[in-house]
């Protein structure tokens, strides 16, 4: 396979991936905002900082308010990180391969930024919002199932899992790290109720809260969700199966040995993780190692094969 | 009722599908009537359905401007095909063959003996003048004698119903994705319509295509790799580079995927390290080739192509070189050039063409200039062209000075009245005028896709068809009117 078509699938579904996440995250604030008291301001701008995009963000805008992070995440071409621009980003990768990639998962791409950029403005307002996000969604699934049914078992499939697991584990991994950060520490007794519904927020905007509560079969709390999201091996968004399947693809490539060791190395890390026993700081160290490691596996995987 | 035909006048002009009004030709009879069926709104239906077929498959060509980079433009298509009996067909495949053949030997010779300038058939002051002849390629022997691999010829059909070529495109002719797109959107579209007719596939090209270029491998071996080289996503014909890499299963590969060792061997970078190629079908133009022996400034190309080519390292589709036959002055000698190397009448004629490189000819030309279509050598795409009778006194005056101070560089043809077929504009069936590209291929035998892409002029009385100046397209059915 050549080395820059490689490149562009790589990208193709790395994109595709932080689309969907991003879908994910404001659907899911959302809805979690509906369920917090008026006198809780949990707001915004954690989205914000869990894509570390606070100083483009207020490059262009003063306030972290509802309508201006919605609009810079999800329809302003200025923020590289938007929906729009990610859709935009799948599109171009994808048309530059579109003889690699079945061409019915090419005119779902086409179709669903052509889609995304129709909807533009009314994803602003919370009544049209969760539609339009859900196509959003739907339609990366779509085409997710669309590739997995029907590419062949190759090089370039190994490269689109590899951008995948990558992406996800990092975006799981920046949804730990600043949902736990701002948990709302000093809640009054009266107020700590919410702190489920947080907890509950985090599992969902992972989609994880059913298959949490089909696995781990208790009540929600802090412990066991870390467990959950960092080490279970079973579900598809945790840290732990992220790292698993990108193993799984590097042994697919050739010369994969020393990017191997790296991922090894990061899934030992968190093995030995025990989180009834983890302080926030200690989490933030062992989530800040994970994001710098898939930096690295980034890093790794371009000189290696790009 | 959408479409009445009782009102639908071709006037001078020939109609592919209606010989006077009311009156189809007998191959267009079932479409007619199938049309005159459609109410306003269903006509509308199937024009959006046709519309969003389009859309959705990404059938594009891309615009360049200045304020929006790069765009891709949906090509605008129409529901109505364009019918040809398959017995007229096979008399022009046959014509196609006949030239296309004429030409290889053509252009084996120009870079070989030469005999037919040596006979003082074709001027050798031609070669001279000529931008498209490369001296780099004397004395090469490409396999099969064969240099214009894929060849586009257009035709067109006068007033009276003759079948003329219009002109060879034998560098990187574009525009068969397009035909066969077509013909996907119309079975979205219309599948009722195929029950009714007996329509040839045209499916097998990329096939075809693959096949020929496999004959080019220098190693015999049981899968070369072929490989397409496209300039890359801002080109206007990238979507069909795309289309044909994938349709073959080739990999698509832009300059800097290709390197040339110093074993004068062309590899591709891949995963794995470097990986030797075989045979390249070519779609970047000559000059930017190969930096190292052309442009130097070229980003596109592949430094070193050239020497592997040379080497007989690498098969090149078209050979490079090839262009100097896709030259509007060598075009007037082609029916010479028939005669010559096969002896044989050319079964299909070309436009009577003057060659202002002759005195009587220029001086003729200059004379009647407002009827006259004068054309550059080297241009393609509808550019620098004079539409005498559509034209300013101003833009008139402007090309008689051109003639005169570059006479080499100029032919002219009488203005043809292009035929007409039905086309929807709005909810009526107007006639516009089209033209057809088949394309030719030529490996150790040569082939003819079935009908080829048919381009129609959309705008009213416009004869200009290129894609680039508004043009638009059609499905172009050969159709079994014997077979049951």
């Amino acid at each position: 396979m050549l080395s820059r078509v490689a490149n562009h699938i790589y990208w193709m579904e790395r994109y595709l991936e932080r689309a969907e996440n991003t879908a994910r995250l404001i659907q899911v604030n959302t809805h979690l905002l509906l369920d917090l008291p008026r006198n809780v301001t949990l707001g915004w701008e954690p989205i914000i900082d869990m894509l570390s995009f606070r100083d483009v963000f207020y490059d262009l805008y003063k306030e972290a308010d509802e309508k201006s992070v919605i609009k810079f995440m999800v329809t302003d071409t200025a923020n590289p990180g938007s929906i729009i621009n990610c859709l935009a980003a799948v599109r171009e990768n994808a048309r530059i391969i579109r003889e690699i990639i079945p061409s019915e998962a090419w005119e779902q791409i086409n179709n669903l930024y052509i889609a995304a950029k129709a909807d533009g403005q009314s994803v602003l307002t919370r009544r049209h919002r969760f539609n339009c996000l859900h196509r959003i969604i739907v339609a990366n699934q779509t085409i997710t199932g669309l590739l997995g049914g029907t590419m062949l078992r190759g090089e370039g499939y190994a490269f689109l899992r590899l951008g995948r697991h990558l992406e996800r584990t990092d975006m799981t991994s920046r949804i730990i790290d600043v949902r736990s950060a701002s948990l709302l520490p000093d809640l009054s007794p009266e107020q700590s109720a919410f702190e489920n519904i947080q907890w509950m927020g985090v599992l969902k905007s992972l989609t994880a809260y059913q298959m949490y509560r089909q696995e781990m079969r208790i009540r929600i709390n802090r412990a066991d969700v870390l467990e959950f999201l960092i080490n279970n091996k079973q579900f598809p968004r945790s840290l732990q199966h992220g790292l698993m399947q990108i193993g799984k693809c590097l042994l697919e490539l050739p010369n994969s040995e020393s990017i191997s060791q790296q991922v090894k190395a990061l899934s030992e890390e968190l093995q030995q993780l025990d989180t009834h026993e983890l302080t926030q700081d200690r989490l933030h160290e062992v989530i800040d190692d994970i994001q710098l490691g898939v930096v690295k596996l980034h890093q790794a995987i371009d000189s290696q094969y790009f | 009722m959408a479409i009445r035909w009782g009102n639908y006048r071709a006037g001078e002009f020939y109609d592919e599908l209606i010989r006077v009004a009311n009156k189809p030709r007998p191959a267009a009879e079932e479409i007619c009537k199938y049309l005159r069926n459609l109410t306003d709104q269903e006509l509308e239906e199937y024009k959006t359905a046709a519309n969003t077929a389009i859309h959705v498959m990404g059938i594009t060509f891309t615009v360049y401007t200045e304020e929006e980079g790069s765009i891709d433009r949906a090509w605008p298509f129409d529901i109505i095909p364009r019918i040809i009996d398959k017995k007229e067909w096979l008399q022009i495949e046959k014509g196609l063959k006949q030239r296309v053949k004429a030409l290889n030997m053509f252009i084996d010779d120009l870079y070989n003996e030469q005999r037919i300038l040596e006979a003082g058939v074709v001027p050798k002051s031609l070669l001279d003048a000529s931008k498209n002849f490369l001296p780099e390629c004397m004395g090469i022997k490409p396999k099969h004698g064969v240099w214009a691999h894929i060849c586009g010829s257009d035709l067109v059909r006068d007033h009276n119903g003759t079948v003329y070529v219009l002109e060879d495109n034998l560098r990187v002719p574009s525009g068969v994705s397009y035909m066969l797109e077509n013909r996907h959107v119309m079975k979205r579209v219309f599948p009722d319509m195929f029950e009714k007719y007996n329509i040839l596939p045209v499916d097998d090209y990329p096939s075809q295509l693959y096949d020929m270029l496999t004959q080019l491998s220098p190693r015999d071996i049981e899968q070369p790799e072929v490989v397409v080289l496209t300039p890359g996503i801002y080109n206007s014909a990238y979507f069909e580079h795309a289309y044909l890499a994938q349709q073959m299963g080739a990999e698509l590969v832009v300059g800097s995927d290709l390197v040339v060792a110093d074993d004068d061997i062309v590899y591709m970078r891949t995963v794995d390290g470097l990986s030797r190629v075989d045979v390249i079908y070519r779609r970047i133009d000559d000059a930017f080739l190969d930096p190292e022996a052309f442009r130097e400034d070229s980003m596109l190309g592949v430094p070193g192509l050239m020497r592997a080519w040379k080497a007989g390292n690498v098969g090149l589709a078209n050979a490079p070189g090839a262009g100097v036959a896709d030259d509007k002055v060598v075009y007037a000698f082609v029916p010479e050039i028939i005669k010559f190397y096969l002896d044989e009448e050319p079964l299909l004629p070309n436009v009577p063409t003057y060659k202002c490189v002759n005195k009587d000819e220029r001086d003729y030309v200059i004379e009647n200039i407002e009827k006259m279509v004068v054309k550059p050598a080297n241009e393609s795409g509808g550019y620098g062209m004079l539409i005498g009778p559509h034209a300013t006194k101003a833009e008139r005056e402007k090309f008689v000075r051109l003639i005169r101070r570059d006479p080499r560089n100029y032919v002219a043809q009488p203005m043809l009245l292009l035929s007409t077929a039905p086309t929807i504009i709005g909810t009526k069936a107007e006639p516009r005028h089209l033209d057809l590209r088949p394309f030719i291929l030529s490996g150790n035998d040569i082939s003819v896709t079935t009908g080829g892409l048919t381009r129609v002029a959309m705008r009213k009385g416009s004869t200009v068809v290129n894609s680039s100046q508004g043009g638009g397209s059609k499905d172009t059915w050969i159709v079994d009117m014997e077979a049951d």
